[in-house]
């Protein structure tokens, strides 16, 4: 039986993958997989915006503000990668390693 | 339409969980960006044309360009196995499924999610597609915003060539 698409399906996606962003940050102990798994969750987020953006249907559009919005999300979370990138790559410097669990001091 | 619905939204699942379980720092970076045109393709079903190929452009592209870049600058290892403690494992995955039936348990109850999907009004001639209209608001209503993020994106840029200097102080 094939049944229409709902508002609930696609939310239902998004939850799922903010759960596998939330497991990777959780279980991974590679810095920059753990930013990836961070990236992955805002991704799932934005998800979120564009289907509740769809389903409000004004005079034949949908509701544009949710889309604007996710565009600031967008160029937020590209500023975001570079610094923190930037900030991965001192870390390796001073420490020579990734792993979360060998960055345990505060001073370097 | 359900049926491609379905395989997206595998193609996002799927590419997230290879995000997480691969080991290797390189898959880890490919699966993301399958998962990320899984999501994009979303979008466009979504009617989100522009957000749609933003999210490709941006995330699959740039973005991921990046970490593969950075990846490959530190030439990170695969992670070496460990005997994980299983009470991590169970704690993490836990947290996860928690979240997950919180949100369908959250969702079943109210009517908001059952909501199908309403016919938009066909976009003909100019100064009716997602992307006009996007740019419009983008431009009037929210101009401030818009200047904030510029200043957002220039210490950005500031903030990195700091950190990348040899000496931190």
């Amino acid at each position: 039986m094939e049944s229409a698409l709902t508002l609930n399906h696609f939310l239902f996606v998004s939850a799922a993958l903010f759960a596998i962003g939330l497991a990777g940050v959780l279980l991974r102990r590679n810095l920059i997989i753990i930013f990836m798994c961070l990236e992955l969750m805002l991704a799932a987020a934005n998800l979120t915006l564009v289907a509740f953006s769809r389903f409000n249907v004004q005079d034949g559009h949908p509701h544009y503000d949710g889309q604007v919005l996710l565009f600031f999300i967008i160029t937020v979370a590209a500023a975001e990668v570079a610094v923190g990138l930037a900030i991965i790559v001192a870390l390796f410097r001073t420490k020579e390693t990734t792993d979360v669990t060998k960055v345990n001091s505060m001073k370097y | 339409m359900t049926f491609l619905f379905y395989l997206f939204s595998a193609l996002a699942l799927f590419g997230g969980i290879g995000v997480v379980v691969n080991r290797n720092p390189v898959s880890s970076a490919i699966s993301m960006i399958l998962s990320f045109l899984g999501l994009a393709a979303l979008f466009i079903q979504l009617d989100a044309f522009l957000v749609g190929i933003l999210q490709i452009l941006v995330y699959a592209g740039a973005i991921m360009v990046l970490f593969l870049f950075i990846i490959m600058l530190l030439d990170v290892r695969e992670e070496q196995r460990r005997r994980r403690s299983i009470v991590h494992f169970i704690g993490a995955s836990g947290v996860a499924i928690a979240f997950v039936a919180l949100v369908i348990t959250v969702l079943s109850r109210g009517d908001i999610g059952k909501a199908n999907f309403t016919a938009l009004t066909e976009s003909k001639g100019p100064g009716t597609s997602d992307v006009h209209q996007i740019g419009e608001l983008l431009f009037s209503t929210y101009w401030f915003p818009v200047q904030i993020v510029a200043v957002l994106l220039l210490v950005a840029t500031v903030g990195v060539v700091v950190l990348s200097k040899k000496e931190l102080k």
